[in-house]
């Protein structure tokens, strides 16, 4: 009996102190941003790996593509699938000029739009996968071209599914405003940058 | 609500009430408080420290005899594979998370962590972690060594490796959210008051690890997981015959790697730099030299990597590059070594363990030190390169500093996270074991590499006997000295005086709470009344009498 009182002063004790932690939360200014920031500083570090990689393999090669490479890359369709990712990075601005406004509806057509051109993005590039005569183990060409853009490609997807997140919450009134909107607000920055490296991609994988 | 406030109100005398102290099921809980999470971190990391140890007395008792006689060669090369991993990933890496998930919020009066359930989530990636690594052993064990470079990595054991890089992968990550974490906080959740020069040294240097953290290890990941196309889609990334370099992974692999001996170690300048002033009564020698040198520290530390690759066919004019930069990378070190040892000239120094363990830090670092401005010389490096010299060096460090570095800090914070003083007279004893152990496994393999014997090999030629015997020997005596540690830090934990608010009369915030702290670390935002470091200057902790300090000093046996 006696142990069965003190736990529940104990669980008492407990819920308290773990509301106050919730409670005090809100003591700080939010630090959700500045986090996402140094995330994608270091995402930025995974990529500038790779592209050093990369860079290295272009560099000691004599010829580039290597002599023997079936086919080669195209420039069209790559390059309107560049310009509908860039797009989409004013689009998804508008969608965060939408809710400083309250304007969730905007927000929400905003990032549908967003979506399906990303989503039209990923499609082009399966789409031009297929029609390659090179597969992943044919050179080190390939392999990089592949491994670069494959993963460039899941942030791509991952981006997809934030927005899909977003949009799920933002069914919910008031979940998203004018005063509170960090998921809003990190999934552009996320997809900015997807789109900043997909930049970088381009010109070395296309141009160079 | 009244009930709460009975309880959370500290007594006005010490020994003062345990606001914060945990049933021993907390600490299996996703809890997001930074002090759960800190000693889940170090608890988890020293249960590693112990299975490295283990593999790394299987790893001496072979070499005890020139003759594979204990183990057979592969299973030596697949113990010492999980030898260097385990200790550097899940001993080193998570015990150096764990103190500054434990200090950081404490020295700079925040609540928590800026992002306590990511803090939570990238705690609970290292149990994981663990459990595929040593689980790699079981399946075609991994052993090309923790450098895993290939071609030697694609060659052998497939399965084993491929765990192997998805354990560094989980591992990794965890590191890159908890320096995401650490930097934040530091940054944005400082008391009022507290400008970044009068943060403790610790999180100084935290936030250059941090920074080294975010920087290097996503390279790593890039690194593996282009491996891991090799070992499992036939891709030729490292692979010569396919187009492929195998010395660009080295390059990306200590890219990371060698800033990764500073994720190792700074942490623990940062609080070797937070002990030597208590325990020596005065005021830190040159407090923006130690801070700045951190970053120094770290900036140089992405620009050496290649002294590891001397002879991979490196061009002269890069080796040249490297040399320079390896030798400078000593020059903040030095300050360091010289502000620790300007600190404690002419201190009252009070030779407690954490002490102790202090000194032995400094002057075993510094010997790895030495040794290591040996290594950046290139025709030196040329000499030795993969022989016992170097094995010699990085344990100086990596021992002698950061191991050295972990138990100073829990015999000086040990009161603050469990409300209970250690046994003194078994820390000097663990002292004592630990220090002559140490440098009796390791002086001897200075000698063993200048003579050629090849590291990373189970059999050796009988000229080599005596000092392998001898290091043996060191090692046996180290794995013994384990024991007291252990034994005191358990029975300390449960049975130990009740520990005061502020037993060494130390001017740092996470001394002006409760022994250990409450739930949320402050009843009320602490002021900031002094620096870091003003000892001596006339300013004297209200809350503990003065003689409270002379007694734990003076009489360690007392209980």
């Amino acid at each position: 009996m006696q142990g069965s009182i003190s736990d529940t002063a104990e669980s008492t004790l407990n819920i308290a102190q773990e509301t106050g932690a919730v409670d005090h939360h809100a003591d700080h200014p939010d630090h959700r941003m500045f986090g996402v920031a140094v995330f994608l500083g270091a995402e930025t570090m995974i990529f500038l790996g790779l592209f050093s990689a990369f860079l290295t393999y272009r560099l000691m090669a004599p010829v580039w593509p290597p002599e023997g490479t079936p086919g080669g890359l195209e420039l069209l369709l790559p390059g309107i699938n560049t310009l509908i990712l860039i797009s989409s990075s004013f689009v998804i601005h508008q969608a965060d000029t939408a809710i400083k406004k309250n304007d969730v509806g905007g927000l929400q057509k905003w990032f549908a739009i967003t979506a399906a051109m990303g989503a039209i993005f990923l499609a082009g590039q399966l789409y031009e996968y297929s029609h390659l005569e090179f597969g992943l183990t044919t050179n080190v060409f390939a392999s990089s071209f592949y491994a670069l853009t494959g993963f460039h490609g899941l942030h791509v997807f991952v981006g997809l599914l934030l927005m899909l997140a977003v949009l799920w919450r933002s069914r919910k009134p008031g979940h998203y405003s004018n005063e509170s909107h960090f998921g809003v607000e990190a999934v552009e920055l996320y997809w900015h940058f997807v789109d900043v490296v997909w930049i970088v991609l381009f010109f070395l994988l296309y141009i160079l | 609500m009244a009930q709460v406030e009975i309880l959370e109100s500290p007594a006005s005398s010490p020994p003062q009430a345990h606001g914060g102290e945990r049933k021993w099921t907390d600490y299996f809980t996703f809890s997001t408080d930074h002090k759960v999470i800190g000693i889940q971190y170090m608890v988890t990391g020293f249960i590693f420290y112990l299975i490295g140890g283990v593999l790394a007395t299987m790893i001496r008792t072979e070499l005890a005899t020139p003759q594979p006689d204990f183990v057979t060669p592969e299973a030596y090369n697949g113990i010492m594979t999980l030898h260097g991993t385990v200790m550097l990933f899940l001993w080193i890496v998570p015990v150096g998370a764990g103190l500054a998930n434990y200090l950081i919020p404490l020295m700079i009066g925040a609540r928590d962590m800026a992002f306590p359930r990511l803090n939570a989530i990238a705690f609970w990636m290292i149990p994981p972690s663990g459990i595929l690594l040593v689980s790699s052993y079981f399946f075609e064990a991994p052993s090309a060594g923790w450098t895993s470079y290939p071609p030697l990595s694609v060659n052998t054991g497939l399965v084993g490796q491929g765990i192997w890089i998805l354990a560094i992968l989980v591992g990794g990550t965890s590191s890159i959210l908890g320096g995401l974490n650490f930097a934040v906080t530091m940054l944005k959740m400082r008391v009022p008051g507290m400008t970044l020069f009068k943060m403790p040294l610790f999180c100084w240097s935290m936030l250059a690890t941090s920074m080294l953290i975010l920087i290097g290890t996503p390279v790593l990941a890039g690194a593996l997981i282009l491996l891991a196309f090799d070992l499992f889609a036939g891709t030729s990334f490292f692979n010569p015959a396919g187009g492929g370099n195998p010395v660009l992974f080295q390059h990306l692999f200590w890219f990371y790697s060698h800033p990764a001996v500073y994720i190792f170690v700074l942490p623990l300048f940062g609080a070797i730099s937070d002990v030597i002033p208590v325990h020596a009564r005065k005021p830190i020698f040159g407090y923006q030299a130690i801070a700045f040198s951190s970053f120094a520290i770290s900036f140089l530390g992405l620009i050496v990597w290649a002294h590891h690759m001397f002879t991979s066919g490196t061009p002269p004019w890069l080796r040249m590059f490297f040399m320079i930069t390896t030798m400078i990378i000593a020059v903040p070190t030095g300050i360091k070594i010289f502000g620790w040892l300007a600190t404690l000239w002419r201190g009252k120094i009070a030779y407690t363990s954490a002490m102790l363990f202090s000194m032995g830090f400094i002057a075993t670092f510094t010997i790895g030190g030495v040794t290591g401005v040996m290594l950046a010389a290139v025709p030196f490096d040329i000499h030795v390169h993969d022989t016992y010299f170097v094995v010699a060096h990085f344990h100086y460090i990596l021992f002698g500093g950061a191991v050295f570095g972990v138990y100073m800090s829990v015999y000086h914070w040990f009161p603050k996270m469990t409300g209970h003083m250690m046994n003194e007279f078994w820390g000097r004893v663990h002292f004592v074991l630990t220090f002559i152990g140490m440098n009796l496994t390791f002086m001897p393999m200075h000698e063993l590499g200048l003579m050629g014997m090849n590291r990373r090999v189970a059999l050796y030629d009988p000229q080599f006997t005596d000092l392998n015997v001898m290091a043996t020997i060191g090692a046996y005596i180290m794995a013994v000295s384990t024991i007291p540690f252990i034994i005191n830090a358990v029975w300390s934990w449960r049975y130990g005086p009740k520990a005061p608010a502020n037993p060494w009369r130390a001017l740092t915030l996470e001394w002006q709470t409760t022994s250990p702290p409450a739930i949320e670390n402050f009843d009320e935002l602490p002021v900031l009344k002094t620096g870091p470091y003003d000892y001596g200057l006339g300013y004297i902790p209200e809350i503990d009498p003065p003689e409270l300090y002379g007694k734990q000093v003076s009489e360690p046996t007392a209980s």
